[in-house]
């Protein structure tokens, strides 16, 4: 405790260069000891005896521990992991204690404790004004108690998936998974899932449990957002006190995804058509978000459909992805927008999609005839002669739908069945490789929890086959991400960990963690180039209008950020097994630096599942 | 011997009364208990006079004198004057001063014989004061205070002086003065010293915060002791002989 009279005031300034030593001495006006004078005029040990600083600090504070995890609690809900004696600890001992912000702290110090007392001590020394112009400093400790209380994931993880109260049912009536892998990445990017206890997998959708109502709706607020999505709720009571008014609900909320994906065909009935400016009947769609964006190949006039819209008039497809046949270009020919009746013309002189005239023929029928299709399509901008093309085939098809019966109806007779069209193109493709050996990317998956299937000697085929099937779907998923960039753009991509690219980020000067031969001006200029990426993409995601694009985000800084050594870089297979390279130059490549670091082999049960979609890469390693 | 008061629950004393060694000014306060403390103790001697200057009660910060005169701001009424002057002896000169500084109790301290002032106060004030006062006129400042009236006091006996003087000044001040002085506090560690104490060569009066570490600083100073003052005028014995009365 020291009293430091040169701190006091109005005076001090003038006083400071003076040696305090030729002052006269004066004795403390309370114990009569002589000193120099001061302020207060009142000699340290007596001023000490009127006024303590510590005076409404509390000397004994509780911090609230999470033993499971280790960390504390940071009011009002954060959780902070420290060690004892550590700077965080510290800094969460400080600003539990109340009304010190009204001194000034001096110095803070941990005494030590033995880990095991559940006791921390921390010595704070505080200066404050005492009397009149006083400086006075004070030492003081201060206990904190260690509680235990478990914190709130520790509580979820504790608590079986059985307790839940809410549940999100999630579901979409098509015969595959694509929407719900894109919807998984989207839950994974946007941490939606944070609040569920558990996620069961269910035959044609997901389930989602959650512990309230209110994370339950607020999955639904997500998923409202995302994706079209028509939802209704039940509640079940429970138990019910009637001495408490008390009621204990178990509350079901079905929402139910439009059976609308991407490539789907549609034939609009003529009032749809008409409220839609006229377009299509035949429409493809093209985009999938909580609307829905349907596109005519024959005039490439595009309309948005939103989910009101959509559940008002329960379109369903005509032909949807699984039918699609690849087709070989033979020739093709731009046509001008303004050429071709009701196509739609663009303001701005780009369009989104080129009118073009193609020559066909089914790639199967290479060599077997020489049967030939002229069609009109919206992909000119894509497709080159020679290239592959998916699209539905309506020569061949059976289709039996009311916007049809009311297309052809309209014209009947004999000419009716010239309407459809042969061939409808979808978008293009690349011949069929194994793609997935010579892929630097991996998804995250959602830790969900797997539908038993058929037991016994049959029901195992059929697992098997199931199997087989999720796979070749995810693998379709994953082409059809490296494929389109603006689907890319809303979800997360990580850089497998398990496959050495360090030259190629080298190449690109991208920094990489275990990587220290850069200096400060390469970082620098690798940081530009990162952020230049991000604008790009960005951009294409903006022009998507999927509204999570608008959500703040920065994917530069998590790639800072999240930077984790490569432990498996060594671990990388070669590309000894190339033996396709050559042949698959078109196909387009998911840039480096796109993908984001940070993804441990542990956490990546991505991997696992993209090492059963390759055998062959165990084989050739 | 000294003696602690308070003036309506304030300390400060000097405020109140103005002591010399000839007349007491009082201030007119709501209760008597004040003025009666003085009159106890000095009515057989001097004059204790109620007063008020300017329609104040704040006589001691705005009047100042000694035995041979007292001066009063030119803000005294003529009413006020002529009550002061009827109840003052006639040895005593009362004087109005046209001076800007018109709390002449903050910008003057003095004795019989000497008055420290205020370094702005006016030539010709500065002599009115050595006229009337009969005291021999230094301009000063206290540790760096202005108002010396407010940062001291003495009597002919010895003065109290603000406690961040420093040594060199204090024997220059005394030496001027020609009275020992001391650095001390009132009223518990208040430096407010002209404000905190009054007093005479044979009394004085504090503060009721004053300390007994004070009070003794204050008497041995001002040499209130009543066993001094018989040493002094050396009817030694009395003392003795009272003190082996009582003890017996």
């Amino acid at each position: 405790m020291t009293l430091d009279p040169t701190n006091g005031g109005a005076m001090s300034t003038a006083m400071e260069t003076v040696d305090p030593k030729s002052y006269a001495t004066i004795l403390c006006c309370l114990c009569g000891t002589p000193i120099s004078p001061n302020p207060s005029n009142t000699c340290v040990n007596c001023i000490r005896s009127q006024v303590d600083l510590s005076e409404g600090i509390p000397k004994q504070c509780s911090l609230l521990y999470c033993r499971f995890c280790g960390r504390y609690l940071s009011p009002p809900k954060t959780w902070v992991a420290a060690e004892l004696e550590s700077k965080e600890l510290m800094a969460l001992c400080l600003r539990r204690i109340k009304r010190l912000s009204k001194l000034k702290l001096v110095d803070a110090a941990f005494v030590w404790t033995e880990p095991h007392s559940r006791r921390i001590r921390v010595k704070l020394t505080v200066q404050g004004e005492v009397l009149h112009n006083t400086i006075l400093q004070q030492s003081f400790v201060v206990e904190f108690l260690v509680e235990l209380q478990q914190c709130v994931d520790c509580q979820r993880e504790a608590a079986k998936m059985d307790a839940w109260q809410a549940v999100v049912q999630v579901r979409q009536k098509v015969e595959h998974k694509r929407t719900f892998y894109y919807l998984e990445q989207l839950i994974l990017k946007h941490n939606a899932h944070e609040d569920a206890l558990g996620i069961r997998q269910q035959t044609d959708g997901i389930d989602l449990y959650f512990l309230q109502r209110s994370h339950a709706l607020s999955f639904l607020a997500f998923l409202n957002a995302t994706v079209c999505v028509r939802q209704k709720h039940s509640d079940h009571l429970v138990s019910h006190d009637p001495n408490n008014n008390t009621y204990r609900y178990k509350y079901t909320f079905s929402a139910e995804i439009a059976p609308l994906c991407k490539d789907d065909l549609l034939c609009l009935p003529r009032k749809v058509a008409a409220q839609l400016g006229g377009i299509g009947p035949l429409v493809l769609v093209h985009r999938v978000s909580n609307w829905i964006g349907l596109v005519d190949p024959f005039t490439t006039r595009w309309q948005s459909v939103d989910a009101a819209f959509y559940w008002r008039h329960q379109l369903r497809p005509l032909l949807s992805s699984r039918r699609l046949v690849e087709y070989v270009v033979l020739d093709i020919e731009p046509l001008r927008p303004e050429m071709v009746l009701g196509a739609a013309v663009d303001g701005r002189g780009e369009s989104k999609f080129w009118m073009a005239e193609a020559v066909l023929a089914r790639s199967s029928d290479l060599g077997a005839n020489d049967q030939q299709f002229t069609v009109r399509t919206h992909l000119g901008k894509w497709l080159k002669p020679g290239d592959l093309a998916l699209g539905y085939d309506l020569a061949t098809a059976n289709v039996n739908d009311v916007g049809v019966a009311e297309m052809l109806g309209a014209v009947g007779g004999e000419d009716a069945a010239h309407l459809l069209p042969d061939v409808v193109l979808v978008r293009k493709t690349y011949p069929r490789k194994n793609r997935a050996r010579r892929r630097k990317w991996v998804l995250r998956e959602l830790p969900m929890e797997r539908q038993e299937g058929p037991t016994g000697r049959g029901g195992q085929r059929e697992r098997q086959a199931a199997l087989a099937r999720e796979t070749e779907e995810r693998e379709a998923f994953m082409q059809e991400l490296e494929q389109d960039p603006e689907m890319r753009a809303t979800i997360r991509l990580y850089r497998d960990p398990s496959v050495n690219v360090e030259e190629e980020l080298e190449a690109l000067k991208i920094r990489y963690a275990g990587d220290r031969k850069w200096t400060a001006a390469e970082r620098a200029a690798g940081q530009v180039r990162r952020n230049a990426a991000s604008v790009h993409v960005e951009t294409t995601a903006r022009e998507n209008n999927n509204v999570f694009d608008a959500l703040p985000e920065d994917r530069e800084e998590e790639r800072e950020a999240t930077g984790a050594p490569d432990e498996n870089a060594s671990a990388a297979c070669g590309d000894d097994d190339d033996d396709d390279d050559d042949d698959d130059a078109g196909y387009p490549e998911v840039p480096l630096d796109e993908l984001l670091d940070g993804l441990e082999l542990d956490t990546a049960s991505a991997a696992a599942g993209r090492a059963a979609a390759s055998p062959s890469r165990e084989r050739d390693k | 011997m000294a003696l602690r008061a308070q003036f309506e629950n304030s300390n400060e004393v000097g405020c109140f009364a103005r002591l010399t060694n000839a007349y007491c000014l009082v201030a007119v306060g709501g209760s008597e208990a004040f003025y009666s403390l003085f009159e106890a103790e000095l009515a057989d001697h001097i004059p204790v006079i109620h007063a008020s200057i300017a329609g104040c009660r704040i006589v001691g910060r705005l009047c100042v004198g000694n035995k041979n005169g007292l001066l009063v701001p030119n803000t005294t009424t003529d009413q006020e004057l002529q009550h002061i002057r009827n109840s003052l002896p006639d040895a005593v000169a009362v004087q109005r001063l046209e001076e800007r500084l018109s709390a002449l109790g903050n910008c003057v301290a003095c004795n019989d014989y000497a008055a420290l002032v205020h370094p702005d106060l006016d030539r010709e004030t500065e002599e009115i004061v050595a006229d009337v006062l009969q005291v021999e006129t230094f301009r000063q400042t206290l540790a760096g205070e202005a108002l010396v009236g407010s940062y001291c006091y003495f009597t002919n006996q010895g003065g109290l002086i603000h406690p961040m003087s420093r040594i060199e000044d204090l024997d220059e001040l005394s030496g001027l003065l020609q009275v020992p002085l001391v650095a001390g506090t009132v009223n518990r560690g208040s430096e407010v010293i002209g404000a905190g104490v009054v007093a005479n060569d044979w009394i004085g009066y504090c503060g009721f915060n004053t300390t007994s570490t004070e009070l003794s600083v204050m008497e041995s100073i001002f040499k209130l002791r009543s066993w001094d003052g018989a040493q002094r005028d050396g009817d030694q014995d009395d003392l003795r002989t009272s003190l082996i009365d009582t003890l017996a």
